[in-house]
């Protein structure tokens, strides 16, 4: 006769052997009780297992794992994409790491983090691109409950390339991504800013090597980022303004 | 993406999570874990291939990190099990809570096979594939968890006395 391997009574066990090695199997256990009586003794506990954590399965699933979504990550996204990127923005990492209700980040950190997560993307920097425009701005501007507008920035040099919707402090977040000729990119982030006082005057905020521009007006915050210096950006983002508010 | 397809998956998520750690929080925990990192990660997902294996991979490597910040817990715990489940008398039915004690004796990297295997009814080259381990390794693993159950669950004289770390 030959000897069954332990594998092989594993095997056995888990109905994984093939079924031609069976009789053999059958007549070894036959002959080697000690052996019988293992295998009797694991399918026994299988069996037991079985029943203490199937039930589980019925049980409801709590609501907080039904919530874990694309838009919850993309925070943590955020996060890692800056970790791999490693270009010393390491306090924006510590703001982005303590959960939001804890530490709001503002605004002007989380537009210049998104910038530094999308526009490296070349194949997917945006969901959806500026050839379906009207449609981008429709869609932002239902999830974000207001009329948007993405500015013409083509006078200055940037062309729209699209926008997604990202998940902010305050809610959902419209993004657009501009683009000039030489491959630059400029952000434009948009979120509720709720509670807020209106304050149409231009804030500058330095984030590592993002230069940010923002400002709050009627509740939504706006802020537009880029890699420029200061006086190139804040001429576009004056020219932003008046096209928002005409 | 299909949110849908991972949603489904998530009733087997929390039983094996449940089973592996014991404590139905950390275990929910474990699952809100290895969601996060799912949709993060699920452009990785090969579309046909089985996102159910992708997943326990992604709850695997989770659970191996939290291990790691928890090892000092882990073995306080264990320090604090029986390190005997009595049972009655031969040839009697086996009690489910000494079952539970008994695995909770297994070692991490040993609970995982035996669940996977047992619960889960994966196949050995699915949890080699899950795990990142050889189909020989699994095998081992497998042998040494179930027997070292049996003999937590058999007769008391062949119980080691102490918890082998």
């Amino acid at each position: 006769m030959k000897a069954m391997t332990e594998a092989e009574l594993q095997a056995y066990v888990d109905g994984a052997l093939p079924q031609g090695s069976r009789p053999e199997m059958e007549a070894w256990l036959a002959s080697h009780p000690e052996d019988a009586e293992r295998l009797r003794a694991y399918t026994e506990q299988d069996t037991v297992l079985r029943a203490l954590y199937n039930p589980i399965l019925d049980e409801p699933v709590p609501a907080t794992l039904l919530a874990v979504r694309p838009g919850r990550w993309r925070t943590l996204a955020a996060a890692a994409a800056i970790f791999a990127l490693g270009i010393g923005l390491g306090w924006l990492v510590r703001g982005i790491l303590i959960p939001p209700q804890m530490m709001p980040l503002s605004l002007a950190r989380q537009a210049a983090t998104a910038h530094i997560v999308y526009t490296p993307e070349v194949r997917h920097p945006v969901e959806v691109t500026s050839a379906e425009e009207a449609h981008l701005v429709r869609w932002l501007s239902k999830r974000l409950g207001t009329a948007l507008k993405a500015p013409t920035l083509g006078a200055l040099g940037y062309e729209l390339v699209g926008g997604r919707l990202l998940s902010g402090t305050q809610g959902p977040v419209a993004h657009f991504m501009y683009q000039d000729a030489r491959g630059q990119r400029l952000t434009l982030y948009v979120s509720r800013q709720k509670g807020e006082p209106s304050d149409t005057a231009f804030r500058f905020s330095q984030e590592g090597r993002v230069s940010v521009f923002y400002w709050v007006e009627d509740d939504f915050g706006y802020a537009l980022s880029g890699e420029l210096r200061r006086d190139q950006l804040l001429r576009i983002a004056d020219a932003v303004y008046k096209q928002l508010n005409p | 993406m299909d949110r849908h397809s991972i949603i489904e998956h998530i009733p087997r998520l929390r039983r094996y999570a449940r089973a592996l750690v014991g404590d139905r929080y950390v275990a929910d925990d474990l699952v809100q874990d290895t969601l996060e990192r799912a949709w993060n990660k699920f452009y990785l997902w090969r579309e046909g291939s089985d996102l159910r294996a992708w997943l326990f991979t992604i709850m695997h490597n989770v659970f191996v990190n939290q291990a790691r910040r928890r090892r000092l817990e882990i073995e306080q715990a264990m320090d604090e099990l029986p390190t005997t489940v009595a049972r009655a008398a031969p040839g009697e039915r086996l009690e489910p809570e000494d079952v539970d004690r008994a695995l909770r004796t297994l070692s991490p990297e040993q609970r995982e096979v035996v669940l996977l295997i047992a619960v889960e009814q994966l196949t050995y080259e699915e949890v080699g594939r899950a795990l990142g381990i050889p189909l020989g390794t699994v095998m081992s693993r497998l042998s040494r968890g179930r027997e070292r159950m049996r003999q937590m669950l058999g007769d008391p004289a062949t119980v080691p006395l102490k918890v082998v770390k």
